[in-house]
């Protein structure tokens, strides 16, 4: 860090966006924003905005990579080569592998994967515009577009970070914090199954520290799982609205 | 044991329905004596069993059913049908043929070719075997004609409705004979394309609005509506 640099956080103890510290950037959740795919959804969390589409169960191919008694479930995280300021190469980098990795294992457990064997399940997530955080947002939106795509699940997956900036716990990092910070720490969350399927740190912390924001990342979980239920149920919902705004009007006529 | 929710409550997967001695049915789980649901979809119970009607899912093969397929691929003694399912079907020479199959004699793309359509039964599934498809019963075979409709394999139960109410309506007003594929796939055959189209545009009002009440007056007079019009222009 140099000394140039602003505070990340300022003397009213708030961030560089103004957010407070146990604050989530403004969440914007759509269920079903592809068509042609059998389950999807958008995000927009702060700067974030990620496309998320799921296809399956659907045939293995090559056909050796079926697996005899469950659903090969398959993830691909990508950035496209505009979401960052500087030019991402569209070739996946170590960074997406690892990140498909990460999300395809957090997402496994909330999935009845034996029901299908010899299947397999597709997850696309691109990110169109990255700030920081996108892991967590590509969860989001990969749980509600499996969801949204008729797959049987265990639960929803919710995910969030927190961490530290200048001796502070903070919820939701974006890039600069998460860059200029000293810890951060992703966690996704079955909500009604109360289990944690990811969680990883990156800096320091003391285990005091850990505890803590491990507790505010799962504060945050649980307030975007509150909204991935809004959005699954607008979704199913807007079709009931319209339906009585139109026995209304013909009461009314 | 209470029950958590109401009748007809819109769930998301996860979402904690009862509690007790009840049975899980469909598109539910059970966890420490906990029933969970598994799919967005509606709450339905009748005294011991809860089961969530999914909004979305995709057809899973039944031993009985009867379903409408696409041919993909022909082989060396069969065809591959796409039946909308996870898994492809097979379908046998023989059974097409109806007597053993000579690969000498027989000319299989010229008997049912790639993109050809045909209505089957299935005779035999499990999950380590692909289903089996059969021809060989009265009503089943080649599509020759008609207008196909899909729509989500959940919601056949309710174009079929009451007692097969729904269908029989549609039947009744536009004069079209209804093949009804459980992996939501719907054949279509009337006399004219006008009877045809009035018979598609119902079913996909029907997908359309599944989750609400009163659908069945509500089509019967849309299908009433438009057979006046059309003879008004006449």
């Amino acid at each position: 860090m140099n000394e140039k640099s602003e505070k990340l956080i300022d003397k009213k103890g708030l961030r560089l966006d103004g957010r407070k510290p146990d604050e989530l950037r403004p969440v914007k959740l759509q269920v079903g924003a592809i068509t042609n795919a059998d389950g999807s959804a958008y995000i927009e969390q702060g700067k974030n905005k990620i496309l998320a589409g799921v296809y399956g169960p659907r045939e293995v191919h090559p056909k050796h990579l079926a697996l005899q008694d469950r659903t090969l479930l398959k993830c691909r995280y990508h950035m496209a080569p505009f979401s960052v300021q500087e030019r991402k190469s569209p070739a996946p980098s170590r960074r997406e592998v690892e990140l498909s990795k990460v999300i395809r294992e957090s997402l496994e457990p909330a999935i009845f994967l034996e029901y299908y064997p010899r299947t397999m399940i597709d997850v696309f997530v691109e990110v169109l515009q990255a700030d920081g955080g996108t892991r967590c947002a590509a969860i989001t939106a990969a749980a509600l577009a499996l969801a949204d795509s008729g797959v049987p699940m265990r639960d929803l997956v919710a995910a969030c970070a927190a961490g530290k900036v200048e001796d502070t716990i903070v919820l939701d990092l974006m890039d600069t914090e998460d860059k200029m910070g000293s810890a951060d720490v992703p966690v996704a969350l079955m909500p009604n199954m109360n289990a944690i399927t990811l969680l990883q740190m990156d800096g320091t912390l003391s285990l005091e520290e850990f505890e803590s924001t491990v507790n505010l990342a799962l504060d945050g979980c649980k307030q975007i799982y509150a909204m991935q239920k809004e959005a699954l149920k607008t979704k199913y919902v807007s079709v009931k609205e319209e339906e009585k705004e139109e026995n209304k009007e013909e009461a009314e006529e | 044991m209470p029950i958590f929710l109401e009748k007809r409550q819109l769930v998301t997967p996860g979402d904690l329905i009862a509690e007790g001695e009840y049975v899980a049915g469909e598109n539910t789980y059970i966890e420490k004596n906990r029933i969970y649901a598994s799919r967005v979809g509606i709450v339905e119970y009748e005294t011991k069993k809860i089961d969530v009607v999914a909004l979305k899912a995709f057809y899973v093969p039944r031993m009985g059913d009867v379903v409408i397929g696409t041919i993909t691929e022909v082989g060396f003694n069969g065809w591959m049908v796409d039946i909308n399912s996870p898994y492809p079907a097979l379908l046998r020479a023989s059974d097409v043929l109806s007597r053993p199959f000579k690969p000498q004699k027989d000319d299989l793309p010229q008997v049912l070719d790639v993109g050809d359509l045909v209505v089957a039964n299935i005779i035999s599934y499990d999950r380590t075997h692909d289903p089996q498809l059969t021809v060989a019963e009265p009503g089943l075979g080649k599509i020759t004609r008609g207008q196909i409709v899909k729509v989500t394999p959940t919601k056949i139960p309710r174009v079929i409705g009451r007692k097969g109410s729904m269908i029989s309506t549609i039947k009744q007003e536009t004069g079209c004979n209804i093949i009804l594929g459980v992996n939501g796939v719907i054949l279509i055959t009337g006399k004219t394309l006008e009877d045809e189209q009035l018979a598609m545009r119902a079913i996909l009002r029907i997908e359309e609005e599944s989750h609400t009440t009163g659908l069945t007056d509500r089509i019967t007079q849309m299908l009433k509506e438009e057979k006046s019009k059309r003879e008004e222009t006449k």
